[in-house]
């Protein structure tokens, strides 16, 4: 175990926020492009519905 | 099955829906692992202290980048010569995360660079040919969207992609061929890594992480594709029978 304690953890040895703000942009890019994907699928799928609603 | 059967769009539309699971699956337990040890079971480093600890996102976000192109060149190139729509549509897929791994690259690179180097940024080899990736990625996309016409924009970016092609060679052997800021080859094929076997483990958990997640958001942007394109195919109307998820 590296860490002392939860503050150390935080501190990163003086480098935490560059160390917290690369690791918290990288997640947060990732969970945005996840949602965005799943959100694209999810429009194409009704605009399947939709279509057929107004053919029907 | 054969994997070229996949090469139908309602084929690898439910193949893509089936794996998601399991890519998702992958992306967060590799990803939790190489966090574990990466964070907690990794010592510090002697030279550049806990600063180093940016590498398990770094270098796996930069290998993703050069992959990810090489995949989207080869797609393109595939859906071109060949007239394969599936292949196009993946290729077209890749893109956007591809440009988020380099995004990810860069950004972490500055950040890693200020306490290291002293600076956030400067136009070395290294880093000069991975911005220029970003351009590439950012151009192929803006190019396929420009046109409406779906043969002439697989045509145009997949012609694009495969100039591209160029940069990468660059990317990787840059620290070697010029005199770099940046450092060399965290890990040579042939060679001994030079790093703690700890480091390179979170290094390798966090690159399975990303490669997961690649797919993940490949076939699900894929599965998109397909559906905005193949609209008036039989097996999409097949799709919107009542009681019919087709997840």
């Amino acid at each position: 175990m590296n860490w002392h304690s939860f503050e150390a953890f935080l501190q990163m040895g003086g480098y935490g926020l560059y160390v917290w703000s690369s690791y918290g942009i990288c997640l947060l890019a990732m969970v945005l492009e996840a949602g965005l994907a799943r959100r694209r699928v999810r429009i194409a799928r009704q605009a399947v519905i939709d279509d057929e609603e107004t053919a029907a | 099955m054969s994997w070229t059967r996949l090469a139908a769009p309602s084929r690898f539309y439910t193949f893509a829906g089936a794996a998601l699971p399991w890519c998702w699956a992958l992306t967060l337990l590799s990803g939790l692992a190489g966090l574990y040890i990466g964070f907690l079971v990794a010592p510090t480093d002697f030279q550049q202290g806990e600063a180093y600890r940016i590498i398990f996102i770094h270098v796996p976000a930069a290998w993703m980048s050069m992959l990810l192109y090489l995949a989207l060149a080869f797609w393109a190139a595939w859906g071109w010569i060949l007239n394969a729509r599936m292949a196009s549509m993946y290729a077209r897929a890749l893109a956007p995360t591809g440009a988020l791994f380099t995004f990810i690259a860069l950004w972490t690179g500055a950040l890693w660079g200020k306490p290291t180097w002293g600076t956030w940024w400067v136009w070395d080899a290294r880093l000069t040919s991975e911005f220029i990736l970003l351009l590439l990625y950012l151009g192929y996309i803006a190019l396929t969207e420009a046109i409406d016409d779906a043969r002439r924009a697989t045509h145009a970016g997949a012609l694009l992609a495969l100039v591209g092609v160029v940069n990468i060679p660059v990317i990787y052997f840059s620290v070697r061929w010029w005199n770099t800021l940046h450092q060399g080859a965290t890990i040579n094929l042939g060679a001994a890594p030079k790093m703690a076997g700890t480091m390179l483990t979170a290094m390798l958990l966090m690159t399975i992480s990303f490669w997961a997640y690649s797919f993940a958001i490949g076939f699900t942007r894929a599965r998109a594709i397909v559906l905005e394109q193949e609209a008036d195919a039989h097996w999409v109307k097949l799709l919107r029978q009542p009681g019919d998820q087709a997840s």
